[in-house]
């Protein structure tokens, strides 16, 4: 039989059910397999203790009606735990443990899901590499010195690496699908108000949304149906119809219509990402689809107002980190001298770079100027994505303007490391749900991704296209496991 | 779209602003870390001014995504006294409080 660890979650579930693996042989091998590969940094804090006791008692008291029976997962670690500590990549809250726990993690262990561990990423999620978390570089599982990707590369590594069936991330500007397409996995933004932000640590609320990464497309229908749901812990969580996105996911796209934006070829871009995507729209055409090309004419404006309103809201939500009622604190002479020096030992360089940002862009006579014309411009991102889905019911575009980097190829240059971001930041500015499938490699063999855009509310489209390019496509990860001794 | 689209016309962000900022968003700065922040700071905002491209007087700037009204809820108690949960991962407490450096002389 295949290794346990390389099991789609759908294969597993249906093992468990079928009685011929147990919880507990699952957790058991996925937490040799992690123990093994500490080289590539994943884990902040392990379960795996707590994780295999709590198998146990699964075992002993089976429920095969759940959506995820005694499956182990790990998570991001920006999602609140109760009793596991929860870092956000920061040295802020090394030592947080919070007193409660996410509605989205909630809803996974409700659902007969086991924590195996929290898994690293960009300190508050700010990065597009896993560079700047305080817990240090994450390896890509792909080739050595290969960034994972970011914020959630963590996540992704651990994915692409079998150290956890599936996962979670978190996606501000493309957190879950750039790092889903650095390390050929799937991962999925959906619309903003769907999955509940409630002890999410916050980034930029306007912004954040949780989602599924999986080794393929239906592993995350999956998890979608566990993890959306309405919560009215989150003022913005919104109430509508979700769909059975597992049992509704199909191939049958035949008539769909899917748009191809002529601004996202952007001057610069690789050959080979021109390549992919024509080699996309071909796959999508083969799955039946209507392809018709599009206009977004804003899309160039997209990261220029992320980068205002994103660091904007950042200053904000971060302004509660002050020494004085968790994380750290460094001791200082006065109130004000404490929480000076606690910020400024506590927050790395790019978090201080961005609360400086947005600091300044709602400082008092610049607000008009940068914060408010940014939100102007995010309404005229939105219409022309408005204005599209009257001519069609999806976006193909590439997920990244370029494949995985090596790790300090773009540290030092944050404008470079932001265009990381083009292709998906629009997709959050409009609050849309997107998502990123492997569908090719580069010259070096590293993987590239295409992304799907849907709707709102429309995730199941967006699976379903998804669904029926990746049996076109036939992606498969090349995993020679280097990093183990 | 050009990537490295660079417009010249913004304003500098010299050292006396980042100092001020840094004073605002309560983050101590040293004089080395300040320079080379006005130095990020100034690419970034270069790459922002792309957006007076834009003329933007007649567009309704867009504050919320999720175009719902803010839900209302009924204004009471629904978490069990929790105050040991809180003070648990406070730095510094006392028996019931956060314990802050001295603020009244």
């Amino acid at each position: 039989m295949t290794e346990i660890t390389s099991l789609s979650l759908f294969e597993l579930i249906k093992n468990i059910k079928e009685k011929k693996i147990s919880s507990n042989e699952a957790a058991k091998s996925f937490v040799d397999r992690s123990e093994k590969s500490k080289k590539l940094n994943t884990y902040v804090t392990e379960n795996f203790e707590n994780c295999l006791k709590l198998s146990k008692e699964f075992d002993n008291k089976p429920n095969f009606d759940l959506k995820l029976p005694g499956i182990p997962i790990a998570v991001k670690d920006l999602f609140c735990t109760n009793e596991v500590r929860t870092t956000a990549g920061s040295n802020i809250l090394n030592n947080f443990v919070p007193s409660y726990e996410s509605t989205v993690t909630q809803n996974i262990w409700n659902e007969g899901g086991i924590l195996l561990g929290k898994l690293n990423c960009d300190e508050f999620a700010m990065g597009s590499s896993n560079e700047t978390s305080f817990f240090g570089n994450v390896q890509n599982p792909i080739a050595k010195d290969l960034v994972p990707g970011g914020s959630s590369g963590g996540s992704s590594s651990a994915l692409a690496a079998n150290l956890t069936p599936v996962t979670i991330g978190t996606d501000t500007g493309g957190s879950i699908r750039q790092p889903a397409s650095f390390t050929g996995t799937v991962g999925l933004k959906p619309t903003y108000g769907s999955c509940s932000r409630y002890g999410i640590v916050a980034f930029a609320s306007s912004l954040d949304q949780a989602g599924p990464m999986s080794k393929d497309v239906k592993d995350s229908s999956i998890l979608l149906e566990v993890i959306s749901s309405f919560d009215k812990k989150d003022s913005t969580s919104i109430d509508f119809k979700r769909n059975n996105y597992s049992s509704e996911l199909t191939r049958n796209i035949k008539g769909i219509k899917i748009g191809i934006p002529k601004e996202y070829r952007v001057d610069g871009m690789p050959d080979e990402i021109e390549n992919l995507w024509k080699k996309g729209i071909e796959y999508a055409k083969d799955c039946g689809a209507e392809i018709i090309d599009i206009s977004l004419p804003h899309t160039s404006y997209a990261l220029p107002t992320y980068y205002i309103v994103a660091p904007a809201e950042a200053s904000s939500n971060l302004a509660r980190y002050d020494g004085v009622k968790y994380g750290l604190r460094s001791s200082g002479e006065s109130l004000i001298d404490m929480y000076e020096k606690t910020r400024s030992e506590g927050f790395g360089e790019e978090v201080k770079r961005r609360i400086m940002i947005g600091t300044y862009v709602l400082s008092s006579g610049y607000y008009d100027a940068y914060y408010l014309k940014a939100q102007k411009v995010r309404q005229l991102i939105k219409k022309d994505f408005d204005e599209a889905y009257n001519k069609v019911d999806a976006i193909l575009t590439p997920s990244t303007p370029s494949s995985a980097f090596k790790i300090g190829e773009k540290s030092n240059d944050p404008v470079s490391m932001y265009l990381n971001d083009i292709f998906t930041v629009p997709v959050n500015l409009a609050g849309l749900p997107g998502i990123s499938i492997p569908a090719g490699r580069d010259k070096n063999n590293y993987p590239l991704g295409l992304q799907i855009i849907g709707k709102p509310f429309d995730e199941q489209t967006v699976l379903n296209i998804a669904y029926s390019m990746e049996e076109k496509i036939n992606y498969k990860n090349n995993i020679t496991d280097w990093w183990m001794e | 779209m050009v990537l490295c689209d660079i417009i010249f016309y913004h304003m500098t962000i010299d050292l006396k602003t980042v100092k001020h900022i840094s004073k605002l968003a309560r983050i101590s700065l040293e004089e080395k870390k300040a320079e080379k922040l006005a130095d990020d700071m100034n690419s970034i905002f270069e790459f922002i001014e792309k957006l007076n491209e834009l003329k933007t007087e007649n567009v309704e700037p867009l504050t919320s995504i999720a175009e719902t009204t803010l839900r209302f809820r009924e204004d009471k108690i629904t978490s069990d006294n929790i105050r040991e949960k809180i003070l648990k991962n406070s730095p510094e407490k006392n028996d019931d409080f956060f314990v802050v450096p001295k603020v009244v002389e």
